[in-house]
């Protein structure tokens, strides 16, 4: 299948960064190393080929028992190009830390502090990394798949 | 159980003419009504619930649904929400109701005047219901003491109002030495 203009430009641009790319039923998407993930955001941005300026998605996915385990996706769209791209960067367990892309989108505000909430990836360069949904206190980061279905939280009550 | 309004029963049947009464309202020519005053003040609290409503959830709906001139709660007398909590005697709790708002309820508990009567609403207001997860508090008890739980997701309006007839009922036989309950017995918040 023919790689898309997207996933063309990204692979010739970062060579390196780049583990994997497909457009399976003309989704793009490109599987990516997460050291170079701010300048490939940024390319992808400011590009003018490109041009995704809209984040739409940020959020992480667990796939336990396999390395690296997680994996945090960057849903894109490109307004004046009305094109959408597919980012996964690999996170592995062992160094849970990733670039914060705030300072490309101001919109990945909230979804990285969500994504840190719920599964404990940390952002590094993110201006206020707190949990937002779930309060101080909260022990675990719930939505990994180890996560114990019964465990109870210590925060109020003698059940609870 | 042992506090009725028997005397209530007497009055009235002896006011009606259905019985001869022997006690002091027939000599004092029907004029008077002798009662514990605990009884009366009970018998005017039964009839007077003011609402906090705490509503959350879906479960809101059906609330809306049994305040509503259809099921109409204003029949028991207890129509009128008061939105603040220092207004309201009865804390209807509505909903699913998450770790984080939990320390809110448990304030807005508080802030109510004694005496106070709580209402759990809805399956997850009684015991989280099928939210048996990491954020969803297992039953509101767990921080606050209940009068009545009414389960259902959600509740048809009809349970709702047995469940406050039966409220009325535990009002009734209240005691003073029931009161004050104090503060919510959790731990933090």
């Amino acid at each position: 299948m023919d790689a898309s203009v997207t996933l063309k430009k990204l692979t010739e641009k970062f060579p390196d960064a780049i583990v994997g790319t497909h457009n399976y039923r003309g989704d793009d998407t490109a599987i990516v190393k997460k050291e170079k993930i701010r300048d490939i955001c940024l390319f992808l941005r400011d590009d003018p080929d490109l041009l995704y300026n809209f984040m739409m998605d940020l959020t992480v996915v667990d796939y336990l028992g396999r390395d690296p385990r997680f994996e945090v996706v960057y849903h894109l769209y490109s307004l004046p190009h009305n094109r959408r791209v597919r980012i996964k960067a690999l996170v592995p367990e062992s160094d849970l830390t990733i670039d914060s892309v705030v300072s490309v989108w101001v919109a990945a505000d909230w979804f990285e502090r969500e994504a840190y909430d719920m599964y404990g990836v940390v952002f590094a360069g993110h201006p206020n990394l707190r949990r937002i949904l779930l309060y101080e206190g909260f022990e675990g980061h719930p939505l990994r798949k180890d996560y114990p279905l019964k465990k109870r939280q210590p925060l109020i009550g003698p059940v609870n | 159980m042992g506090l009725k309004l028997s005397r209530w029963t007497v009055t009235r049947n002896v006011l009606g003419g259905k019985a001869e009464g022997a006690g002091p309202e027939r000599l004092l020519d029907g004029s008077v009504i002798l009662t514990r005053l605990e009884a009366a003040v009970n018998w005017a609290r039964k009839y007077s619930f003011f609402l906090y409503p705490f509503v959350t959830a879906c479960c809101g709906m059906e609330f809306m649904s049994v305040a509503g001139p259809r099921y109409d709660l204003d029949r028991f007398g207890a129509a009128l929400p008061r939105f603040s909590p220092r207004q309201a005697d009865l804390l209807m709790v509505v909903g699913t109701i998450s770790h984080k708002q939990a320390p809110i309820l448990v304030k807005v508990y508080n802030q109510m005047a004694e005496p106070k009567w709580v209402f759990a609403f809805g399956v997850c207001a009684v015991s989280g219901g099928f939210y048996d997860n990491y954020s969803v508090v297992q039953g509101i008890d767990t921080l606050i003491p209940v009068d009545i739980y009414v389960p259902g997701c959600p509740p048809r309006p009809e349970m709702v109002l047995d469940g406050l007839l039966l409220l009325q009922q535990k009002v009734k036989q209240e005691r003073w030495s029931d009161w004050p309950r104090g503060e919510a017995p959790v731990s933090r918040c």
